[in-house]
């Protein structure tokens, strides 16, 4: 971790600028296993409660009654410099949480879509969700051992993914692998700021 | 824990209701909105501590070195919600300094951009 210098000259506390990366995808895809094998520390835990009224009513089928439910976040940290620190977040289940996923995906850098070849459908609500927002995302295959290995190109048009969207390969559970999909999706964002600009 | 000994439920009252006893039944923090990367970090001594409670105590220990309110959340084992309440009071007080992220509802400037891309490849 970089030392945090106490003080700006002049006696200011320094207090760093934050940033994020979100990262989605369908249950199991590894997520929190990126998370882990990027960060500086453990994966955190924290949990929101919230009331139904935080909650989309059509999606509250199940839950009865004035109950608070509870949505959990993991999350990461890497320490880029005493002035800026990045989190990533990883997204919790799709669908009933959505409205978390807007404060997530608020302010990010973009977000890391993980497909897991075996089950693509489950990494579609994820891929929708970004493209609507227009929020950068890239999407990195995880490459489990026992699923068959396919070719980027077969994974774009299998998720009928614009060109422009970055396909990327790779296996959460190597923290190379999980450090160049994050480069790729910094990158990723910043020619999308040198497009518009 | 409101330190103030209003003990009025007891644990047939679930795990729910004690976060809810340690903001005093508050749950919208007074002061601006708090992101979940909001940096927090401490002043180095309390304003008046003897007029906070343990909670409000042990998150000017945490924050000693700059911390985000999901980290403050994380280490104190409280919901998000609680933690916010309990740190608009300390902004309040003047006793911590935050910074929002860089711009809330955009995405980060291209220098900032290129900071995270070097520091993320040199980790």
């Amino acid at each position: 971790m970089a030392s945090v210098e106490s003080e700006r000259p002049g006696g200011e506390l320094l207090v760093p600028t934050p940033v994020k990366i979100v990262i989605a995808g369908g249950f199991g895809t590894g997520k929190t296993t990126m998370v882990k094998s990027v960060s500086e520390i453990a994966p955190l835990h924290t949990e929101e409660l919230l009331t139904e009224a935080s909650v989309g009513v059509d999606d509250l089928a199940g839950v009865e009654g004035k109950t608070t439910t509870t949505v959990a976040l993991d999350f990461g940290r890497i320490t880029i410099s005493p002035e800026i620190v990045l989190y990533l977040f990883g997204t919790p289940g799709q669908g009933r949480f959505w409205f978390m996923w807007d404060e997530l995906a608020q302010g990010a850098i973009g977000a890391v879509v993980l497909v897991d070849t075996r089950r693509l459908d489950s990494s579609f609500p994820s891929i929708d969700f970004f493209e609507r927002r227009d929020i950068p995302f890239i999407v990195a295959v995880n490459c489990f051992d026992d699923a068959h290995k396919y070719a980027v190109d077969e994974v774009r048009g299998a998720l009928d993914l614009d060109k422009s969207i970055p396909v990327m390969l790779c296996d959460v559970r190597d923290r190379e692998s999980s450090k160049s999909v994050l480069v790729g999706i910094i990158e990723h964002a910043m020619s999308r700021l040198d497009a518009m600009a | 824990m409101t330190g103030r000994g209003d003990w009025w439920y007891d644990e047939a009252a679930g795990p729910v209701v004690r976060p809810y006893a340690m903001v005093r039944g508050r749950t919208r923090p007074v002061t601006a909105e708090l992101h979940l990367v909001t940096q927090v970090r401490a002043m180095p001594s309390a304003s008046d501590p003897e007029s906070l409670t343990v909670e409000h105590l042990e998150i000017m220990e945490l924050c000693r070195r700059p911390l985000s309110v999901a980290e403050v959340a994380a280490y104190l084992d409280v919901p998000l919600v609680v933690v916010k309440v309990l740190l608009s009071d300390l902004i309040q007080r003047g006793d911590v300094v935050i910074r929002d992220p860089a711009r809330v509802a955009e995405i980060p400037d291209r220098n900032l951009l290129q900071a995270v891309l070097d520091g993320v490849r040199g980790i």
